[in-house]
């Protein structure tokens, strides 16, 4: 074999995570080889033109988790990093009525106390509250989870600083993050707001990818995880990249290569090789081989210790951890390319309202009800939908004067009772434009292009197992010093110089990049040794 | 009253804010949308337009136009060619800047000014024999500056012509059947045109240029934009990175073109066929090499500002709008290196930026100087390093 094929690292996926942990280990110097199964980078942040002129963000749509640290230690704006300000929240209502939030708090205050005089000043009070324990867990969601299992002196000392860390904290912000890690939105909404439509615009951001209702407990855990965000320092808002989120991924792959990552497309990795407990290197299903002594991968748990190495060589409750690792995907995206702007009767001849998300969510009744038929194996007649129609921000994204209008459509469970997704995904695609036509009179007339995207389809493209949006629920049990297992947070797997790197490692999905970050300082750690 | 622009009727229309600030004796919108960061994006992501109107404008006529202006302004303005505009200073006897300003060729002996502030009876006393008429025109105009990498696209629809436009070239032209002058130029360092319109034109020229930029994401934007894409764009602002020579008590509040790192325009000044104002001291300045300060860009360290937050206790404050104070730097050992003029986080950079002033024996790239911030009611420091300027500089612009 030729030594072309031999290098210091090679991370398996070229999502935004396998890309991020790439660059890293390639400025660190290491040999560095990213192979991606696709034609194109990015997982399941891609931009793609389904319609001539339309750029679609097949999947992920929002940036907002993505480390600053990232951004500034990869040089990310020389390559072409780019978030655009969203400049609104709109959030129809049933009764033809909205809420719309914008950059000035005090109209936000005003428009807040149309729908209810309390909650006016209740809106400080949350998001002061908020920011509070943001503060506080950002330490943790940014640093390897301590290996509480573990009894070497690091391991120690680890714990050690975890628990330092809690007993500084203030009481309420403690308690604050425990209600929101362990308790459902709706309980911890309700300690502020009264107005339905306040309250389910922000429980919206607590179901997210998730299969918890704004009433289930662990939904606090997604809102909590929603609002570790930040655009330009203002915690928990959100953006959106130059070009959608596959714009984004493109400036990874620019700033991996420019620090002589390479990159593989159409690379297929069938298994991780190993000998003697030890990875050595990767084969490509055609057979091809590539050598290195470490080898990343930043697939999902179940690929990555299921399925591109032997179970049996792993250790027994690990492979029961991860086969009872939670996936469950219950998130769709339908897709469409517009002739116009929708018309909103209630704002007649104005679009200003579309400068961001579009949360169809008015109440938390209406989320919880559109989770009920979810537990059942069914999907919602009357869907959440976080729509976005990028082209008012970014008119590159579409012809002038048409629109691209991406909807992030609950709950629709990667199982369904009777049926399969080949069969239903059109009849989904239907409930939504037809749930839109309720709010938008008329939208369907826009309609020139629609794209369904349902959780089997998220799985087939970007191999996230049952189409899960995070690589594995925000539950608990699977979040921190237990993602993926138990003993298995550090980003390190059984097998000497096989690692992990994807959204189902800490802190998880979202383009947070912080997997892929972590991960390489883990890789860097073990190769020069505990001296650097 | 405070007048208003021939833009305003509609301008005040697309105001959502209200926010008006006086410039120059004018209603000048600070901000259109509650965000001045949503209109920035419009000058950096799609297309915006700003309302010039109220920076003064002389014509500049007369057989000895060219040669008065040789005299005034430090530029060497004979080599700008009819359809060219050009970007000058211009000094006092002692090589301070007095003024900067925008001079169109608009034939062989006819220019037009632009400057912010009113210079007739100056420029007046300097014509002494030549034969040359200087008129104000500032109430006779609008301009209406459309920036931003869809501006193209947006003023080609109205007038064709200015897809040969290069950077600083102007042509005459039509919009809505309206005499225009259309010239590439912009206070925002991106692709921009500004467009000159009779005042009593200017609104039917502004709604085609709004129909126009329908479906381009054209949008207005205001002052504090403005701020943010001229400091990004390295664009000196008088008021902010300098004032007039003339009202100066001391030295300490001058500046000399070189110093205000304006040093390309003196190109050729030692060619002794063009004696102008502030000339003989401008060159034993250069020859003595005794400017007192080099105007430098500065990259905040990110993670030293973070820190600065995070150790206090708070959450790390980035704000686009320009703070409107001199912000103090130090060097390695706490001296002082100089000061900052223009400090803003720029939303493109993903940095704190700052146009800034130090000393020459410290302006060297990659260089390191400590900016003065606040924090805790503290005076503490930030390392930035130095950089040279423009920050931001498409391609497009000069494309
Ligand atoms: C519909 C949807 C909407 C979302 N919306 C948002 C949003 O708005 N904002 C947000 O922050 N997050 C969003 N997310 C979540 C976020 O996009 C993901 O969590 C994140 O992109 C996952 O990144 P990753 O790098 O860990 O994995 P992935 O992006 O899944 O990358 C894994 C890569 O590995 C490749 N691969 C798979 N198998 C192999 C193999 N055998 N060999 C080689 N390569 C292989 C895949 O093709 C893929 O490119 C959304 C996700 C989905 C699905």
């Amino acid at each position: 074999m030729s030594n072309t094929h031999q290098y210091d690292a090679i991370i398996v996926g070229g999502g935004h995570n396998g890309l991020v942990n790439g660059a890293y280990l390639a400025k660190a110097g290491l040999r560095t080889l990213i192979l991606e199964r696709r034609h194109l980078v990015g997982g399941a942040a891609i931009t793609e033109e389904l319609h001539p002129g339309f750029s679609f963000t097949t999947f992920s749509y929002g940036l907002s988790l993505i480390r600053p640290e990232i951004i500034q230690e990869l040089e990310l704006v020389r390559h072409g990093f780019m978030p655009l300000l969203m400049n609104s929240t709109f959030a129809p209502m049933e009764n033809g009525d909205y809420l719309l939030l914008g950059q000035d708090r005090d109209a936000n205050i005003r428009e807040i106390s149309r729908h209810s005089k309390a909650d006016a000043d209740a809106m400080d009070r949350y998001e002061f509250d908020i920011s509070r324990v943001q503060q506080f867990i950002k330490p943790l969601f940014d640093s390897m989870p301590p290996d509480i299992f573990g009894s070497s002196p690091q391991d120690r000392e680890d714990v050690a600083g975890l628990l330092a860390h809690l007993g500084k904290a203030d009481k309420k912000v403690v308690h604050d993050a425990v209600r929101l890690i362990t308790g459902s939105a709706a309980d911890f909404l309700d300690d502020y707001f009264e107005s339905d439509i306040v309250k389910g615009l922000i429980a919206s951001s607590g179901i997210i990818g998730t299969k918890v209702g704004p009433m289930s407990q662990g939904s606090g855990l997604v809102l909590l995880f929603m609002s570790m965000g930040e655009h330009d320092g203002i915690m928990g808002s959100w953006s959106f990249h130059k070009g959608g989120n596959g714009g984004f991924t493109q400036v990874l792959a620019r700033a991996a290569e420019s620090y002589g990552a390479e990159i593989r497309l159409d690379a297929p990795v069938s298994h991780v090789m190993v000998s003697g407990g030890r990875a050595t290197g990767v084969a490509l299903t055609d057979g091809t081989e590539f050598t290195a002594p470490v080898v990343v991968s930043s697939l999902d748990p179940r690929r990555t210790f299921l399925q591109l190495v032997d179970p049996r060589e792993l250790p027994t409750d690990l492979v029961e951890n991860i086969e009872r690792f939670r996936f469950q995907g219950t998130a769709s995206k339908v897709n469409f390319a517009l002739d116009g702007a929708p018309h909103f009767p209630a704002l007649p001849g104005r679009t200003d309202q579309y400068q961001g998300f579009v949360n169809i969510g008015p109440s938390i009744e209406y989320l919880e009800r559109a989770f009920d038929p979810a537990k059942y194996g069914w999907y919602s007649d009357k869907p959440y939908i976080d729509a976005c129609i990028q082209s008012f921000i970014d008119p590159d994204m579409a012809p002038a004067g048409k629109h691209v209008m991406s909807c992030f459509v609950m709950y629709t469970p990667y199982e369904l009772k009777g049926s399969d997704w080949d069969t239903e995904r059109q009849n989904l695609g239907d409930t939504v434009q037809r749930h839109l036509d309720s709010y938008f009179p008329g939208f369907s007339d826009l309609v020139v292009h629609r794209e369904v995207v349902t959780p089997l389809d998220i799985e087939r493209v970007t191999g996230l197992s049952e189409g899960n949006i995070y690589a594995g629920e925000f539950l608990a049990p699977q979040m921190y010093f237990f993602r993926p297992a138990p003993g298995w947070s550090q980003y390190r797997t059984p097998i000497e110089g096989y690692y992990q790197c994807g959204s189902g490692t800490h802190p998880g999905g979202c383009v947070v990049g912080a997997p892929g970050r972590l991960a390489s300082q883990q890789v860097l750690k073990d190769v020069r040794g505990p001296r650097s | 009253m405070i007048r208003t622009t021939p833009f305003h009727p509609r301008l005040a229309e697309l105001s959502q804010t209200g926010l008006w600030g006086h410039w120059a004796g004018y209603l000048s919108a600070v901000r259109y949308d509650f965000s001045a960061k949503h209109e920035y994006f419009g000058v950096r992501n799609a297309a915006a337009f700003f309302d010039a109107s109220p920076l003064y404008k002389y014509w500049i006529r007369g057989r000895d136009a060219e040669r008065f202006l040789g005299g005034v302004m430090a530029r060497d303005i004979r080599n700008c060619r009819p359809g060219r505009a050009q970007y000058t200073v211009w000094c006092d006897d002692a090589g301070y800047v007095l003024e900067d300003g925008v001079l169109f060729r608009h034939t062989a002996d006819e220019f037009l000014l632009t400057s912010a502030e009113p210079n007739l009876s100056y420029f007046k006393s300097l014509i002494g024999s030549l034969q040359v008429e200087i008129t104000d025109a500032s109430e006779d105009y609008g301009i209406l500056a459309v920036q931003g990498p869809r501006s193209r696209v947006i003023v080609e629809q109205l007038a064709p012509e200015i897809a040969a436009l290069s950077y600083f070239g102007f042509t005459p032209a039509k919009i809505a059947g309206h005499p225009v002058t259309i010239s590439r130029t912009g206070f925002s360092g991106d692709l921009g045109y500004e467009i000159l319109v009779e005042a009593a034109d200017a609104l039917e020229v502004l709604d085609a240029v709004m129909a126009a930029g329908e479906g381009h994401g054209l949008r207005p934007f205001g002052e504090q934009a403005l701020s943010m894409v001229r400091i990004e764009a390295g664009l000196p602002l008088i008021g902010v990175e300098f004032s007039s020579s003339r009202f100066a008590y001391n030295d300490e509040e001058r500046v000399t073109a070189t110093e205000l790192g304006l040093g390309w325009l003196l190109k050729n000044i030692d060619d002794d066929t063009r004696p102008f104002i502030g000339r003989r001291a401008i060159l034993r300045e250069l020859a003595e090499k005794s400017s007192r300060w080099s105007t430098v860009g500065l990259m905040l360290d990110w993670k030293a500002y973070n820190d600065l937050y995070v150790n206090a206790g708070l959450i790390p404050h980035m704000d686009e709008i320009p703070v409107p104070w001199e912000t103090m730097l130090y060097d390695d050992k706490g001296a002082r290196a100089g000061y900052a003029t223009s400090l803003m986080y720029s939303p493109q950079m993903q940095r704190y930026i700052a146009i800034a002033r130090v000393k020459p024996e410290l302006a060297k790239v990659g260089g390191v100087v400590h900016v003065e911030q606040t924090v805790n009611h503290e005076y503490l420091t930030v390392p930035a390093e130095i950089v040279r300027l423009p920050f931001f500089n498409p391609e497009r612009k000069l494309a």
